[in-house]
């Protein structure tokens, strides 16, 4: 039970904080531009694919550095190209227009790379095992992941909290206009902010590609789950999005763990009420929860967990 | 005296409705002129026009060079700062730190200094690490307006300053808006109720219907009862 306890958090930080990694983005873009961004997990599959042909050609190590910048540059040049000049005939194109560029980044990959997973592997320098505990062994790039997700948590807080451009993001989180008439350039802001999500996006497509499974439909399959993320943590809320997506990563990964059902947490009788629900384990229920959450918090809290504003 | 700020024919809308209808005035080197009317005549629009904020049409020259087309940003850039009527501060920043986002640059340097807004108000100094969005309104006003002063304008425009503020608070606007016209910034004081543009103004201008429909200096417009009764009083 212990192990079982021990490895499952250790999983559901990771999960979580890779989710926290493409949250992060899609929250501040969504509060600075008000525009929800349905392509953002796209991004997360192009670094996943730019990882992969980076490192078979030349190696891990620089996949690891160049695709994520190369994503935040394409990132960029959609906000300053794409996003802005649909910008003035209000959100509704521009939701529209991160919709289809979802799709068209999703075909653009089948037509390169074909429908089938490509074969993008863990490095063997990162190859190993880390350590060994209650006779279950811990593979060295899962840990590699986890330190990736902290670092880049950590230059995010240390940038918004601690440098200028920071200032100026936070301030134009809630005041662009305001911003924008003390001589801040807020476009340029805008596509940075945009530029960096998506870079970390990739980056974040870049160490999970390897773990998880590199194919065309990545992004569809982590879409909904990061608006889940920021639905709870609170539409524009960093700090709401670093819980809720812990949160969903612990309780996907428990749920998946644990193999009791209703049945035998409520006794049988009571779970005859639910059907053939109440005999399923937790681990097949696991993929609704998110859902679940994600509808109680709108009945309950709509606003999000710590939130602003009403979403 | 040399027009620094040179407004001619500036209509501005929102959506279908027009605003203004055709704002022509002038603002001197180091003058301080005020902007009256009464609510929803178009005076905040007519500042957020300049700034760009609001889409304008017509011509607004600063240093004679045209401005309208320009991004706010950049028309803020060339020495034009704004303070909002709304106190538009940035809640979850500190003091300190919004008065830093004033700065249009890391190390601006100019007429202010941020130790001369603690001197003016000493209260911003004591509350200098608190999240600006605890402040009272006064203080808050009062941030506003350092705010915009540490980005060195060569024009400030300020939009209603003494709004719903206690008396003692008025006095510290004024005392500061004589501060700023003695280092030469040129001031454009939006006011409904005249709390203080005829103490310090050189000239009035007074709108309604989008539009000016007076200007003079104080004497002319205290001695023409007509206006003030026609498109100032309640």
């Amino acid at each position: 039970m212990l192990e079982l306890i021990t490895f499952s958090t250790l999983n559901g930080v990771l999960y979580g904080m890779l989710l926290f990694m493409m949250a992060s983005g899609l929250t501040l873009i969504f509060s600075m531009m008000g525009v929800l961004n349905f392509a953002h997990a796209s991004f997360y599959m192009i670094g996943a694919y730019f990882g992969f042909e980076i490192s078979r050609r030349i190696g891990f190590w620089p996949g690891f550095f160049v695709a994520p910048v190369l994503v935040g540059v394409i990132g960029g040049l959609i906000e300053r190209y794409g996003l802005r000049q649909v910008h003035r005939f209000g959100h509704v194109a521009e939701l529209l227009f991160t919709f289809g560029l979802a799709f068209v980044i999703e075909e653009l990959v089948n037509m390169i790379w074909g429908k089938l997973p490509v074969d993008y592997r863990v490095p063997p320098s990162l190859d190993f095992v880390a350590f060994r505990l209650f006779d279950t062994t811990y593979p060295a790039y899962r840990i590699f992941m986890l330190a990736t997700a902290v670092a880049m948590f950590v230059f995010l807080l240390v940038i918004l909290k601690r440098t200028r451009v920071g200032l100026i993001i936070q301030a134009a989180l809630t005041h662009p206009n305001m911003v924008a008439m003390l001589g801040h350039n807020v476009p340029q802001v805008f596509m940075m902010v945009f530029g960096v999500g998506a870079g970390l996006a990739g980056l974040a497509g870049v160490i999970a590609g390897p773990a998880l499974v590199t194919q065309p439909s990545m992004a569809a399959l982590l879409g909904p789950i990061l608006f889940v993320v920021i639905v709870v943590g609170g539409l524009g809320s960093l700090g709401g999005a670093f819980v809720a997506s812990l949160l969903i990563g612990l309780v996907q990964t428990f749920a998946v763990a644990i193999n009791v059902s209703l049945a035998d947490a409520i006794g049988p009788s009571a779970a005859s009420l639910f059907g053939e629900l109440g005999r399923a384990p937790l681990a097949q229920i696991a993929p609704v929860l998110p859902y679940l959450l994600l509808v109680l918090v709108l009945i309950f809290r709509p606003r999000g967990l710590f939130g602003t504003r009403e979403t | 005296m040399t027009a620094l700020l040179e407004v001619e024919n500036l209509h501005a809308y929102y959506g279908k409705s027009h605003i203004l209808d055709g704002v022509t005035f002038h603002i001197g080197m180091g003058e301080i002129v005020s902007l009256l009317g009464r609510n929803g005549v178009g005076r905040s629009t007519t500042i957020k026009a300049i700034m760009g904020d609001v889409p304008p049409v017509g011509s607004v020259r600063f240093r004679s060079r045209e401005i309208v087309g320009l991004k706010p940003h950049q028309i803020a850039r060339l020495g034009l700062g704004y303070v909002p009527e709304n106190r538009d501060i940035f809640p979850s920043l500190t003091v300190r730190q919004n008065l830093m986002l004033g700065q249009k640059w890391a190390k601006q340097t100019g007429r202010w200094s941020m130790q001369d807004m603690f001197n003016i108000f000493p209260r911003l100094e004591e509350r200098a690490d608190t999240m600006a969005g605890v402040l009272s309104g006064g203080e808050q006003q009062m941030l506003t307006m350092c705010r915009t002063l540490m980005g060195d304008p060569d024009l400030i425009m300020i939009d209603e300053p003494t709004e719903g503020l206690a008396p003692m608070m008025v006095e510290l606007v004024g005392k500061l808006l004589g501060e700023i016209a003695e280092r030469g910034i040129s001031i454009l004081l939006v006011e409904q109720k005249l709390t203080i543009a005829l103490k310090i103004s050189h000239r009035l201008y007074v709108m309604g219907h989008g539009r000016i429909v007076f200007e003079g200096t104080v004497p002319e417009f205290n001695a023409d009862a007509r206006v003030r009764q026609d498109w100032l009083e309640v």
